[in-house]
């Protein structure tokens, strides 16, 4: 695939300065929008997760007329809804030696110094917010005997500050900011629109001015007008197919705002999960995810020899290799994803997996038992512990858990500016939809924190600034008539194939194609080999897909089709910016950029940089954006 | 595993809707319930008739987008389970299924086994939530919460909203949902100021949404996919009487 | 439904306590029959108290079957298609008898107000001493009068064990701490009034009072 180079990038929005007065110099730079006027600005957000939840709440609440829309049947059930493990904040309330700057300094570390310090260093600072928001709308948070919040240390954090509601949290933040979207639907500040999907960007002159829907039950394409459009449609991990994603998450919304004109940073950048139940069989439609936070008490082992078929519990412990506590004795079990994921694999290249296909490897809570008790471990993890059993028919307290890696989160996304504005004016993008603050790596309990500072903090302030230039006035009749035939025709052409492979087919041999070509361990020759595959495979698509029934009913069958279609495309990019940069860096590892002892080695000199895709007709072409590291030394990762 | 299967068809709305049976064969007891109408789906697909529509999302049994009536069980016999976390091997070689779509009035059939619970929504609407805009609220260890309070608050804050208590229900109630909401913010300090006002909020839109009465009869807690403890029903009409006699 | 039952589950007590006095005798019987409609006499006229008490009853039976009916209306609109299989998971079938045992109780009712209260179906006929009525009513020959009071005497012990509960639990007093001490207790009533109310009669068929 080629691509050309053009012009650098560069985000004009954070102001200069000492890095912890960026943030309160932005707002108070940012202009204010009258509160008569905000009546007559009209905000689309499409996505009703932690990001797109809370800020559709919010600009209600600041007055905005906001139209809400989600694929879902109501907004509580976005994906953000299955996060397990907590939230981060800097609020050091254990005393233990955080604080914003350390909260700051890790995430920038952890995404392998592949993000902005402005961006992390704001959202470290807003973290301590978020609780508190969360705390006020009734999250019920674990907490002590005395009262206060209960707090532990998660994901490669050595400070105590991930907030959690038992393995549950996503689902209580996400609540949270429903009820508080539902209050403002209440009040008629928020529309809201469900079972509704965005297929386009209304683009007029120059500006983004609305989305085209369709209506998933009737079929109907509608279009809705607004002065800004904001973005909350979660990540792109089910381009594999196999994630731990729901079921509906998918990249249309943002990759039709890319087809746009919105550029796309980083595709490339894939967080695999350690901690998920191995896939079981051909016919596996999602992986589910065992929250991280398992690895606080359960070890991680392999047997020492090769293909060995006895049973865990015949395995005497001279002969098991708690791998991870023997390579990182610093970090041990508590490694950050990347790596933990990495050497799951390695052990089972190696032929030392266990289970099915030699693809897991165990955690086990055995020593933890004896230690704490069975007591202990069941009020701690007895809902995961259930929830695996529920699943695999196994119970984990006598036998451990199996567990790989699985494709979680996409650190990629569209390109924001610290506004949270994409290229296109007009067109915010918020949470995993964006590609802002992980880096290269996301660190555990840092999505929620993002998601909800971005909804609730950042992009109610920023996007005041641009408002303040509207109400943007008529909308160009012509734009919006050449999206909506774009989007039927895209539809009609879908239905009109009636080939002899269904849409699924299609995405899991993408999926299987992605997984081995361009997931945790990338080459150039295997992502050349996928590069050319895709376009076969595309093509075959959109010769032989079988789409049944019309578009004029609830029809899933031409939703997932759609979805796939865009799949494709993205997947392509994905490769090529894998293809680019040639080094190593957090969740993307290049086998020919790797240490002595194979840990992935980056290359600053070169690739110190956020790559931004531009589509083009001639196709894409890549904006470098150069990032500069003033507080935190770049510094090879070591977790040993 | 071969099964027989007998899916509630409904085209639309409009449609009155039947019965209609389907073998499937080659069936994995590892495939969930869902996996198993997947692989069903594929071939109707290929055959050029309609899949089966039902909704679903996480499969992972948190978001509360999935559910059906299985063999007169919402959700299927296996308890705390939600549709998606079923699992084949809870079934017999050769067993005939019945399916069918979560049943009530305020649940339209949308197509299949897709409803519609837009009133669950309403319902939250009415007052499910604590008044506080973004940015008001004050530090989080300002107020501290008994951690039993904190603990049983969780307990009902649990509620996926999937609606299973009302297809069980032999009067169709809301009451376990709505209860749940209730008794979650009820138990908090940060939800006192509205407390009355929302009990009484919340179930006179539950009454107008068309949903029965609650007559006690335990079915939605012993089908609820997160055990929502059938006490949140007494802390609800606690909440409710005493919102009416003030 | 949770008010009125309570009025008539006190009335119930009353009723029981009172009918075990013919174990004391028929006299002891006829005196407390007596007393019922001089109580607060010479405050109030003859039978005053007693007809407000009947009153109440009466419109409490109205008002729990007008409660019970709507709110088996209201189950009928909120689920207007059935399902096709439809398989109970709670425990105990009483929460299931509740609206036939209700009707049962009602038919019931009236049958033993025709028999006992006003002596239209009784051998005695009206102008007779309550107790004769009530010996003569269960006499061995008329076994199956006895039979059709145990069945309803079983059925208001059913009624009554998911009903006080519900009662309960319908007024806000239930929590999980305290369910199996409430249901325990709505069971223990229960038995102890079925036991209470099949004394009497279940002594005069088998001859043991005469």
């Amino acid at each position: 695939m080629k691509y050309t180079e053009g012009a650098p990038i560069q985000d004009t929005k954070a102001p200069a300065g000492p890095i912890e007065e960026r943030w309160e110099k932005r707002k108070f730079s940012a202009r204010l929008v009258n509160p008569a006027n905000k009546r007559k600005l009209d905000v689309i957000v499409v996505g009703t997760g932690l990001a797109g939840g809370s800020a559709a709440a919010t600009l209600g609440e600041l007055g905005y007329n906001v139209t809400s829309f989600c694929y879902q049947d109501s907004p509580r059930r976005a994906h953000s809804i299955a996060a397990q493990g907590g939230i981060n904040a800097a609020k050091n309330y254990r005393g233990d030696g955080d604080s914003i700057y350390r909260l700051f300094y890790d995430t920038v570390k952890g995404g392998d110094f592949r993000a902005r310090e402005s961006n992390v260093y704001r959202l470290a600072q807003v973290s301590v917010n978020i609780i508190d928001q969360a705390v006020a709308q009734g999250v019920p948070f674990a907490r002590e005997y005395g009262g206060l919040l209960d707090t532990r240390s998660f994901g490669g954090a050595q400070v105590s500050r991930t907030f959690y509601a038992r393995g549950q949290t996503g689902q209580q933040l996400l609540l949270g900011a429903y009820q508080a979207l539902e209050r403002q639907i209440a009040a008629g500040t928020v529309t809201m629109h469900t079972r509704h999907e965005m297929l386009d960007v209304i683009v007029s002159e120059g500006r983004a001015r609305g989305v085209i829907v369709r209506d998933m039950v009737t079929g109907e394409i509608e279009r809705h007008l607004a002065d800004a459009v904001v973005l909350a449609t979660g990540g792109y991990g089910n381009v594999f197919f196999l994630s731990t994603n729901a079921k509906g998450c998918n990249t249309t919304a943002i990759w039709r705002a890319h087809e746009r004109g919105a550029y796309f940073a980083n595709p490339c950048y894939t967080q695999i999960h350690p901690t998920c139940i191995p896939v079981s069989g051909d016919y596996q439609s999602k992986l589910t995810l065992m929250s991280e936070s398992l690895r606080n008490d359960g070890r991680v082992w392999v047997p020492l020899r090769k293909n060995d078929e006895r049973a865990p519990g015949d395995i005497p412990e001279d002969e098991r290799d708690y791998y991870l506590e023997r390579i990182y004795p610093a970090f041990g079990n508590l490694v950050p994803r990347d790596i933990a994921s990495r050497a799951a694999k390695n052990v089972c290249d190696e032929g030392r997996g266990v289970g099915p296909g030699g693809l897991g490897v165990y955690l086990d809570f055995r020593d933890a038992i004896d230690r704490l008790g069975r007591d202990a471990v069941e009020k701690k993890y007895g809902n995961l512990f259930e929830m695996y059993e529920r699943i695999t028919g196994e119970n984990p307290y006598d036998v451990p858990m199996r567990i790989y890696p699985a494709v979680h989160y996409t650190m990629g996304g569209l390109w924001v500016d610290y506004d949270l504005q994409s290229t296109i004016p007009g067109l915010f993008v918020i949470g995993e939809a964006n590609f802002s603050d992980h880096g290269a790596n996301r660190l555990g309990a840092s999505a929620l924190m993002q998601g909800l500072a971005d909804g609730y903090f950042v992009l109610p302030t920023t996007i005041g600034d641009y408002l303040a230039d509207g109400p943007f006035g008529e909308v160009d009749e012509e734009a919006v008539a050449e999206a909506e035939i774009k989007v039927r025709s895209k539809i009609d052409r879908l239905l009109a194939v009636n080939g002899t492979r269904t849409p699924d087919s299609f995405h899991r041999e993408l999926g299987k194609l992605m997984w081995d070509y361009c997931g945790m361990e990338r080459t150039e020759e295997s992502l050349r080999k996928a590069l050319e595959r895709i376009p076969e495979l595309r093509q075959e698509f959109w010769e032989n897909v079988k789409v049944s029934g019309t578009a004029e009913e609830l029809n899933q069958v031409l939703e997932r089709a759609g979805r796939v279609a865009d799949f494709f495309d993205l997947a392509e990019l994905m490769c090529l910016d894998a293809l680019v940069r040639t080094e190593s860096c957090g969740g993307h590892f290049r086998a020919e950029s790797q240490d002595a002892d194979g840990e992935a080695l980056r290359d600053d000199e070169k690739f110190a940089h956020v790559s931004a895709w531009e589509r083009t007709p001639d196709g894409p072409v890549l904006h470098k954006e150069p990032l500069e590291y003033e507080y935190v030394k770049m510094t090879q990762r070591s977790y040993k | 595993m071969n099964l027989t299967l007998k899916v509630w068809r409904q085209s639309g709305p409009q449609d009155k809707g039947r019965m209609v049976t389907y073998r499937v064969e080659d069936i994995s007891p590892d495939m969930s319930f869902l996996e198993m109408l997947d692989v069903l789906n594929e071939r109707l697909i290929l055959e050029g008739d309609d899949p089966i529509a039902f909704d679903h999302d996480c499969r992972e049994g948190i978001c509360g987008m999935c559910g059906m009536v299985i063999n007169g069980v919402a959700h299927g016999e296996q308890r705390a389970t939600t549709t998606c976390q079923l699992h084949m091997r809870h079934f017999e070689d050769g067993a005939e299924i019945t399916i069918e779509p979560w049943r009530a009035a305020p649940f339209p059939v949308v197509k299949d086994l897709v409803v519609d619970r837009s009133s669950f929504d309403r319902i939250i609407q009415a007052g499910g939530f604590v008044s506080v805009p973004a940015g008001s609220a004050p530090d989080a260890h300002s107020v501290p919460v008994r951690k039993e309070d904190a603990d049983s608050a969780f307990d009902a804050a649990t509620c996926i909203g999937c609606g299973a208590c009302v297809a069980a229900c032999p009067n169709g109630s809301a009451s376990l949902f709505t209860a749940a909401k209730i008794t979650h913010l009820s138990l908090l300090p940060q939800g006192q100021p509205e407390r009355l006002n929302r009990a009484k909020a919340m179930v006179d839109q539950m009454d107008s949404e068309g949903f029965g009465g609650c007559t006690n009869t335990g079915e939605c807690t012993a089908v609820c996919p997160k055990g929502i403890p059938l006490d949140t029903i007494a802390q609800m009409n606690a909440d409710y009487l005493k919102a009416n006699s003030k | 439904m949770a008010v009125t039952g309570a009025v008539m589950v006190l009335f119930l007590v009353a009723h029981m306590a009172g009918n075990l006095k013919i174990f004391l005798g028929k006299d002891s019987f006829n005196e407390y029959a007596h007393a019922l409609r001089t109580l607060f006499e010479p405050l109030l006229p003859y039978r005053t108290a007693l007809t407000i008490l009947e009153i109440v009853l009466v419109v409490s039976v109205l008002a729990h079957m007008w409660a019970a009916i709507s709110l088996a209306r209201r189950a009928g609109h909120a689920r207007p298609v059935k399902y096709v299989a439809k398989k109970s998971q709670a425990n105990g079938y009483a929460t299931h008898i509740m609206r036939f045992g209700g009707l049962t109780i009602a038919l019931f009712v009236v049958w033993h107000l025709l028999d006992l209260t006003f002596g239209v179906v009784n051998p005695k006929g009206f102008d007779s001493a309550p107790a004769d009525r009530m010996v003569a009513g269960f006499d061995p020959s008329r076994w199956w009068v006895t039979l059709i009071y145990i069945v309803a005497v079983v059925m208001v012990g059913l009624h009554l064990r998911h009903g006080i509960w519900s009662a309960v639990q319908t007024l806000g007093w239930a929590n999980r701490a305290r369910y199996k001490a409430l249901k325990g207790t709505a069971a223990l009533v229960s038995v102890v009034l079925v036991i209470g109310f099949l004394a009497p009669p279940l002594a005069i068929t088998f001859g043991v009072v005469k």
